[in-house]
């Protein structure tokens, strides 16, 4: 109410002026202008490295995911012939030798790079462009006025310019653009007429991968919280003597070389390691079946675990710090017996420690590869290792690039839900 | 000599049976050691009646809440038992004990609302939920705060978030109430506004309170009885008027109101007076012998400002010393004035402004004077 009248006089009376003479809001702008100015002078370094190296990758992976350029570049001739083209039967004389000279005049380089691409959509292509490359140079070399008939020439080099389902085929990469990567992703494909169908059976491992990695992230996520809730409520409680000792302990980790921690494990965790010999000492487990607790689920579970385990303990530490004691004292004065007090008190009190906790177990869990790398053996491999693979050693790019963005999406996503549902601002990392 | 045992225990008032076996609290000779090197509460003796409001008041660190939490059941005693209404309650649990308890930052949850809040005692006892929802209705009635049900502990005021902590610890209608400076965080007008709240909450229900500050004037306004603490050990408990006129000991004179102090030596007692010859300046007067053990021994006097008059000299019946006016502070009513009296310049007497009275100059030579009945020999105290 007050608010409005105020409103009201001033737009009655006109602009509010300063004492010398300019009016109220320009001055007020103009000082609140250079305090702008100040802030952004002092956060813009942070903001480009931020961009240099986070927002660059993340456009240029962006990118890459739909990239379909290679081919086109390499075979421009082709693909503008290939318009005329019914697609009914094989294609005629001026394909061939579009084709032909295409083949002839793009470099070594740029026909390594397209057939590799062109071997996505369908096998084979690769083995057939190099050998066509070659016995072009060839042809041209003996005989440098050859001027066709093509069809027949390229038919001659390798059979497989016979097969309709080669030039079917290249339908799919007409276009600069393409979501056959996020496709790939899934286990699908482009069929020759660009419709979306099925990767063949022995191609289809990814919708798995993502399964298990969803999987292994969600267990990994709760177990860090199972385990870290209580040391976070003792570190929280324990008198500061004890406590900080427990710190020590639980920050330990992060003065260890993650390889070294990882070795330790595969110590501990091995067939012959010190927790199977334990048991066989013990009587427990026969020498002959030894648990199987390393390269696989299981040893992926447990090593990721311990190592992010400090992510869910310091944000859910940080915010039961906070919990005065006196709210769990006035529970049970009230009537709470102490278990009920402390679900219905302390708990939901925790619960913004809990949130940030989660979200960054899961976020760096879901990621994850070094781990799964070297103790995961066949069936704990995640997401991150294929992307990995494709990276390092297939360079399928686009795969990678696109997988990789399918998790920032997923992460994103899952940033968004617990924005709706507990509320950014309620998260506390410390 | 401040052992709360050999103090004359004051007749309680509204007691239903007055014996002490009727205590509805009582502390049996309670120790407390955080440490085991030291004593926080020494051999604590106290007795509290049925539906009496008593307030446990001392400077900060004398062990007033580590009192309420043995009585709360947060901190066990070292030594000795503690009764709620005949029960010893040494090993119940708190949660068990039934006892209302208004924390010093009110402890309100702040992620549950204010109705959520009053609720929380009623559903952890599966009261029916119509009943319970009745039961918060009316307490936030009683404390005036009817239609902020909804809002969390955040969105109140200090003084709403008060009135929410004390209808929590109410709801429930517990016999008994802990309130541990409740009104501490609050502005002056708020807090004496809560004053009269909390002593009329007290009235009507007819609950038993035991409160604790370090606030005199609010302990004097509100309480049936005081149990003054000093170094984990009460040192006067007494009625209000009873404090402030008849201290017990040195401590309780200079802790409760304005005092003025004379030391000296104890010439002769007899018949409950004694004879004080006065540091300085070597007159005697006679005082009632309170608080001293023997002749020759040391002793503080103790005389509150508006019992001592400036009068001409050679009065009758009264106790008189010289002094010299240092300073004169006009307040309207009465007027506060310093003077210098046995080499000592703190000596205060509040002179009525009445036409009766004379206007002193500063440096000027005025004579005090007092009843014997009104001047209390105490323990001695460093001068
Ligand atoms: N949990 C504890 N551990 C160790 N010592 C404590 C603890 N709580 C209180 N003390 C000590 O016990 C003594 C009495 O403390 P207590 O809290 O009872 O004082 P208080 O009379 O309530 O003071 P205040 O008016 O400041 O609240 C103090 O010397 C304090 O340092
Ligand atoms: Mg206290």
């Amino acid at each position: 109410m007050a608010a409005t009248s105020i409103d009201m006089s001033t737009t009655a009376t006109g602009e509010l002026l300063t004492a010398d003479g300019r009016p109220l809001k320009e001055s007020l702008q103009r000082s609140l202008r250079r305090r702008k100015l100040t802030a952004l002078a002092l956060v813009a370094p942070a903001v480009v490295f931020l961009f240099v190296l986070f927002g660059m990758p993340v456009i240029y992976l962006m990118t890459w995911s739909v990239d379909d350029t290679q081919v086109n570049n390499a075979l421009p001739r082709t693909f503008a012939a290939y318009q005329q083209w019914d697609g009914e039967e094989l294609p005629s004389e001026p394909l061939y030798e579009a084709m032909f000279k295409d083949v002839a005049e793009a470099s070594g380089i740029q026909i390594g790079r397209a057939s590799t691409r062109m071997n996505y959509a369908k096998s084979k292509w690769k083995s057939l462009m190099k050998k066509t490359k070659r016995q072009v140079k060839a042809l041209l070399g003996t005989d440098p006025d050859f001027a066709g008939p093509y069809k027949e020439a390229l038919i001659g080099i390798d059979k497989r310019w016979e097969d309709i389902s080669f030039w079917h085929s290249l339908g799919i990469m007409k276009d600069p653009y393409t979501l056959g990567y996020y496709l790939n992703s899934f286990d699908l494909q482009y069929g020759f007429g660009k419709e979306v169908v099925q990767q063949p059976e022995n191609r289809r491992i990814y919708k798995t991968l993502w399964m298990r990695t969803l999987m292994i992230s969600v267990i990994v996520t709760l177990a860090c919280l199972a385990l870290g809730y209580p040391v976070a409520h003792l570190l929280a409680t324990l008198p500061l003597r004890y406590s900080n000792l427990l710190m020590i302990c639980v920050l330990m980790p992060f003065w260890t070389s993650l390889l070294v921690r990882i070795v330790a494990w595969m110590i501990m965790l091995q067939q012959e390691g010190v927790i199977n010999d334990t048991l066989v000492w013990l009587r427990l487990v026969g020498d002959e079946s030894r648990w199987q607790m390393m390269y696989n689920f299981t040893g992926t579970i447990i090593v990721m675990t311990q190592i992010l385990l400090p992510f869910m303990i310091l944000p859910v530490y940080s915010v039961m710090k906070g919990i005065s004691p006196a709210y769990m004292k006035a529970a049970q004065n009230l009537g709470a017996p102490p278990a009920i007090a402390f679900l219905r008190v302390y708990v939901p009190q925790s619960l913004p420690g809990v949130g940030a906790g989660v979200i960054l177990v899961f976020i760096v869990a879901i990621g994850y590869f070094i781990t799964p790398e070297l103790v995961g053996g066949k069936d704990g491999q995640m997401i991150g290792n294929y992307i990995a693979y494709h990276l390092k050693s297939s360079l399928n790019w686009g795969l990678a690039s696109a997988m990789g963005v399918i998790l920032l999406t997923a992460i994103l996503i899952l940033y968004w839900v617990y924005d709706r549902v507990v509320g950014i601002d309620n998260m506390k990392m410390g | 000599m401040s052992d709360p045992g050999a103090n004359p225990r004051p007749a309680v008032p509204r007691t239903l049976g007055a014996d002490a076996d009727a205590a509805y609290v009582r502390f049996d000779n309670v120790q407390k050691s955080y440490d085991g090197v030291t004593l926080v509460v020494k051999s604590l003796n106290l007795d509290i009646a049925k539906g009496e409001f008593l307030t446990m008041l001392g400077p900060s660190g004398s062990g007033k809440t580590t009192c309420l939490m043995m009585l709360a059941g947060f901190e066990p005693a070292t030594h000795g038992e503690i009764f709620l209404n005949g029960r010893p309650i040494n090993n119940v649990a708190p949660h068990k004990r039934g006892i209302g308890m208004v924390f010093q930052n009110y402890a309100l949850f702040p992620h549950m609302s204010v109705e959520e809040n009053l609720l929380f005692p009623l559903e952890v006892r599966r009261m029916p939920r119509d009943e319970a929802r009745r039961r918060v209705g009316k307490a936030l009635e009683m404390v005036e705060l009817p239609g902020f049900g909804g809002r969390r502990p955040a969105q109140l005021s200090g003084g709403q978030q008060q009135r929410v902590a004390v209808a929590r610890a109410l709801v429930f209608e517990p016999d008994l109430v802990l309130m541990d400076e409740p009104l501490g965080a609050l502005d002056k007008q708020l807090r004496e506004q809560m004053q009269y709240e909390i002593k009329h909450i007290h009235e009507s229900l007819g609950v038993t309170v035991v409160y604790v500050t370090h606030d005199q004037s609010e302990a004097l306004t509100m309480s049936d009885r005081i149990a003054v603490f000093d170094d984990g050990v009460i040192q006067q408990l007494s009625t209000p008027d009873e404090l402030y006129e008849r201290p017990q000991n040195s401590f309780v004179a200079h802790f409760i109101g304005e005092n003025n102090t004379l030391h000296g030596t104890v010439a002769d007692i007899r018949n409950g007076e004694c004879r004080v010859a006065i540091d300085g300046c070597g007159e005697e007067v006679s005082a009632l012998a309170v608080n001293v053990e023997r002749v020759n021994g040391r002793t503080t006097l103790s005389l509150r400002p508006e019992r001592v008059e400036i009068a001409p000299p050679g009065t009758d019946g009264f106790n008189t010393l010289e002094g010299r006016v240092e300073e004169l502070i006009y307040l309207g009513d009465h007027i506060r004035t310093r003077l210098t009296v046995a080499g000592h310049d703190d000596f205060i007497v509040k002179v009525p402004n009445t036409h009766a009275h004379r206007r002193l100059k500063i440096g000027e030579a005025a004579t005090i004077a007092w009843l014997t009945e009104d001047c209390r020999a105490l323990d001695p105290i460093a001068s």
